[in-house]
């Protein structure tokens, strides 16, 4: 029952060879086997969004998938999102925009976000706010977040 | 929080789902889709299947066309298929409203259209739009495959009439004619929380007057179904706000109301004869 496979998990293009059971989920294998512990985990069945990674491009909850399920798929997490030192321009405005404050939901957010604009860029303002009820913040009150990517979506629809 | 262990099964074509099933499902084995349902109740330790046939990788599966005169939907069609118009018409427009209620965005990018109807959740939308109208699901096993019409698939809450070696392959939904009307509504505490109301109404409107009326209710009974009380006050009478409150009130009426901790049965009685209400003031916008 507890038989381990050999899987490869492509995270910001490193590739990770582990081994693990059917039943780890994919947020638990990003980080502790692969190490990545900037993508958290909340509630551990679906409802807070801390754990959203992108995989093959889309926001998915990494903890309703299970880490075989995306052998060989392109993970993407919040480790990935800056280009050396310069930040991504989503987590640049929710610094700018007071976008977090104890910044446990953060990586949830941004990648949420990030996947959602590259998929849409132009995605309308009411529809983003309903993309953002994803995902729980319990600091900021929500509305420095919708600030924080209003912001990064113009800056992304630009560059 | 973790789930339990299982083995899991990768199956590439349909004959070897079928194969995995009728060997596993006796061994508490069951299908894994989306998993955006199944995976929480996992981590709950609510359900702990011992093998999970996961889907994900079948050939095929993932077809979502127009064959003839209605909508061909595999068993691998997330809902995020579905957020822009999947075929010109009211069908399409009607399916890419109803999609931006459920759940939240990425776990629409994982769940499955027929997931959620063998789920069969009385709050879930899509079991909604296959009542509505009249949904025929293909069921597969390793003893063939057989048609069954939506009334005869959803039994109750959370239960379906699948066979313990069956999986259900595709829904097909019968497209619409383009002079379709058609209005959702759907209440919940939060967006993306589970419905505890929602009804869903189509029509058409020969010379000014409502025939082939629709009307679904739910999330308010222990499966989602076409209320007949009410298409009976809708057919044959002209559009109309005393109109649309009649058939609230009918359906109101019609209905055997769920009851839980936070809602009694006048309350969901009250949510169907609004919904209902609403549903019919948006079809008329």
């Amino acid at each position: 029952m507890s038989d381990k496979t050999d899987i490869t998990l492509t995270i910001n293009g490193h590739s990770h060879a582990i081994r693990v059971e059917s039943r780890r989920t994919l947020a638990d294998a990003i980080r502790e086997d692969c190490g990545q512990t900037g993508t958290h985990i909340g509630c551990e069945h679906g409802v807070c969004g801390a754990c959203t990674v992108l995989v093959n491009g889309e926001p998915v909850r990494s903890c309703l998938m299970f880490a075989q399920q995306a052998d060989g798929k392109e993970i993407r997490t919040v480790e990935g999102l800056a280009d050396g030192d310069e930040m991504h321009p989503m987590q640049r405005a929710f610094m700018e925009n007071h976008g977090l404050q104890c910044g446990f939901c953060t990586p949830g957010f941004l990648m949420l976000a990030v996947g959602v604009l590259e998929r849409e860029p132009d995605i309308s303002d009411h529809d983003l706010i309903d993309v953002l009820s994803s995902n729980l913040c319990r600091c900021t009150g929500y509305q420095n977040i919708i600030k924080a990517v209003r912001a990064a979506a113009v800056e992304m629809r630009q560059s | 929080m973790k789930p339990a262990p299982f083995t899991r099964h990768v199956p590439r074509t349909v004959d070897e789902v079928v194969s995995a099933l009728a060997e596993f499902a006796p061994l508490d084995g069951r299908i894994l889709a989306g998993g955006q349902s199944l995976v929480p109740i996992m981590a709950f330790r609510m359900a702990r299947p011992a093998h999970l046939i996961d889907i994900n990788e079948v050939e095929g599966l993932d077809r979502l066309a127009v064959d003839g005169d209605y909508l061909s939907i595999g068993a691998r069609v997330r809902h995020g298929a579905f957020h822009k118009p999947v075929i010109d018409g009211p069908l399409g427009k009607l399916l890419a409203f109803v999609v931006s209620h459920i759940a939240h965005y990425p776990i629409r990018m994982r769940g499955t259209f027929c997931g959620s109807l063998a789920h069969a959740d009385p709050a879930s939308e899509w079991c909604l739009v296959a009542a509505t109208l009249n949904a025929q699901l293909v069921v597969k096993s390793v003893r063939g495959e057989r048609i069954v019409d939506v009334t005869d698939f959803l039994e109750g809450i959370m239960s379906t009439s699948l066979a313990e070696d069956e999986f259900l392959a595709e829904a097909r939904l019968p497209l619409l004619p383009d002079d379709t009307k058609f209005g959702f509504y759907e209440f919940s505490r939060r967006a993306g929380d589970f419905a505890m109301s929602a009804a869903l109404v189509t029509y058409r409107l020969v010379d000014g007057v409502i025939a082939d009326a629709h009307v679904g209710i739910g999330g308010a009974e222990d499966r989602a179904r076409r209320i007949t009380e009410a298409e009976d006050v809708l057919n044959g009478q002209v559009p109309s706000p005393d109109l649309f409150v009649a058939v609230g009130e009918a359906a109101a009426n019609a209905i055997e109301p769920l009851e839980d901790i936070q809602t009694t049965a006048e309350y969901r009685c009250d949510l169907v004869r609004a919904v209902t209400r609403r549903a019919l003031e948006r079809s008329a916008q």
